[in-house]
């Protein structure tokens, strides 16, 4: 029987765009604590990709490594067709590029203005921009694109949760990167800014053509943005689907994520 | 028994891991690209931070010292030695180290809550995934910032401490200021200054270091970022001791050939 045959119409019609990023039997082990134990993950280009998965489960621990902020123990990692795990520092620094990542916490530089923020990832990229020496007209794009030009000037002490989140998002794409990794986008929102939130991913992803790596607890954020879903239980992939795909499975460990 | 053995061995591997992240630093700082900008803004900061502390602190120890040992030097009839006895002790010792301990108190608290907040929220993997080298730009501009801006803060401070004994010396003794600091540098010799500057390079790479790794070495969450200012204190005031001794030790050797 051909295989293809079963796959659902959703899979085929993302597996005919490019494969932006992929991970193969990744494992990953802390003393005797084995987080990731043969995860893999699939991203196509253009695609939201949602993985979520209990707390401990290795969400954060996978993120970490896709953008190299932690080693393997073993497997690949492949972003745009080349392994991250074997490239020297200035080759990952060039694949990071490619590469926009919203933290859990904003992580924005607290010492820094808010166009300061946007400027940083430039000092050592402008190269992709064609070596440009003003980068007013970049940060200004960004900042647009998440509707806070006003606060450029801000300190990040001076804006709300929902705004850092913004300013967050708006860093992460100043490189115009080709993929975004979400960690929590809406953790710590109140519900209306979690909706803004979820709203500005959908709008940001038309705008940029990015294919989004969104790692959640939050099932309406799942619900609105997800093509596809994988649910990640002790490290390993235990579902994927799609949204109604999952939310209507009888499998109780599934079950439990909707709830 | 138990617990000494496993407190010294944690020390141990404090010791191996502060090594390791200073052979990373020699190794990063020959390396481009490099954070010029960065630099002096640090130096800026870190300087300009310091200089009232360390201006008062000089000024202090000038006055205090003249104070404590006037009545005895009267006692023997020697007064006239007081300029040269706080100078050469000024210079040769008080300052370097009183200022340094001033510094480590101010700096490396400073850098290890600095650096140890923005690890702790992920600032440094920020850094990190926007393709800027996170050690580069944090860690080695100030280790370099600290070891370039305490020797000048260092003289600064000993010209302030000498000024300080000489208004005592002026207000007690009727020593003019000209006189004063004539028989200040007829006892000084190079020898004196040059391995007290020395050092204090030393002793400022060690405040930087120390602050640096407490800094981004911390985990914890936010009770670590305590941590990470309080330790970095600690050790670095220890180092210093140690780094004095030895430069004593060394100078000792090389006045004797």
């Amino acid at each position: 029987m051909n295989q293809t045959e079963n796959i659902p119409d959703i899979f085929k019609k993302v597996e005919s765009r490019n494969l932006m990023l992929e991970i193969v039997e990744l494992r990953k082990s802390f003393g005797n604590n084995h987080v990731l134990n043969g995860f893999n993950l699939e991203l196509y280009e253009g695609e939201n990709l949602v993985i979520m998965g209990k707390s401990g489960s290795g969400k954060s621990v996978m993120i970490k490594c896709l953008v190299g902020l932690m080693e393997v123990d073993s497997g690949s990692i492949k972003v745009m067709g080349r392994d991250i795990t074997k490239l020297s520092r200035v080759e990952l620094d060039e694949i990071r590029t490619e590469i926009g990542f919203l933290f859990q916490g904003n992580a924005l530089y607290d010492s820094m203005t808010v166009r300061e923020n946007l400027e940083f990832p430039l000092r050592r990229h402008k190269k992709k921009f064609g070596d440009i020496t003003d980068t007013t007209a970049l940060v200004m794009e960004a900042l647009e694109s998440v509707g806070l030009a006003h606060t450029i000037n801000l300190m990040p002490s001076e804006l709300s949760g929902g705004m850092k989140k913004r300013i967050a998002l708006a860093r992460a794409l100043i490189l115009k990167p080709k993929i975004i990794l979400y960690d929590e986008p809406t953790s710590g929102l109140d519900p209306i800014t979690s909706k803004e939130i979820i709203e500005l991913m959908r709008r940001v992803q038309k705008q940029y053509k990015t294919s989004s790596l969104i790692i959640t607890h939050d099932v309406d954020c799942a619900r609105v943005v997800s093509e596809r879903m994988i649910l990640l239980v002790d490290g390993t992939n235990y579902a994927e689907g799609t949204f109604a795909e999952l939310a209507s499975s009888e499998e109780e460990q599934v079950k439990a994520f909707f709830k | 028994m138990q617990e000494s053995k496993s407190s010294f061995k944690s020390f141990f591997i404090e010791v191996g891991e502060l090594t390791y992240f200073s052979g990373r630093f020699f190794k990063e700082v020959f390396t481009k690209p490099f954070e010029f900008k960065e630099l002096l803004r640090q130096c800026y900061s870190i300087g300009n931070r310091s200089v009232l502390l360390v201006g008062v602190t000089g000024f202090i120890i000038g006055l205090v010292l003249t104070l404590q040992t006037r009545p005895t030097l009267q006692e023997f009839g020697a007064e006239s030695w007081m300029p040269s006895m706080v100078g050469i002790s000024i210079i040769r010792e008080i300052g370097p180290v009183i200022i340094a301990l001033t510094f480590a108190g101010r700096i490396a608290s400073g850098i290890g809550a600095e650096l140890g907040s923005m690890k702790v929220t992920e600032q440094i993997d920020a850094m990190e995934v926007s393709g800027t080298n996170p050690f580069k730009f944090l860690v080695v501009t100030r280790i370099l910032a600290a070891t370039l801006m305490l020797p000048i803060l260092v003289i600064f401070g000993d010209a302030i401490a000498l000024f300080g004994s000489y208004l005592i010396e002026n207000s007690k003794g009727s020593v003019s200021f000209v006189l004063y600091f004539n028989k200040v540098f007829s006892t000084l010799e190079f020898s004196d200054l040059i391995p007290a500057v020395i050092k204090t390079y030393f002793f400022g790479f060690a405040i930087g270091l120390v602050g640096c790794y407490k800094g981004y070495t911390c985990e914890k969450g936010t009770v670590g970022v305590g941590q990470a200012a309080n330790s970095a204190v600690v050790y670095a005031s220890m180092l210093l001791f140690i780094l004095d001794f030895i430069a004593v030790f060394v100078t000792d050797i090389f006045i004797e050939l």
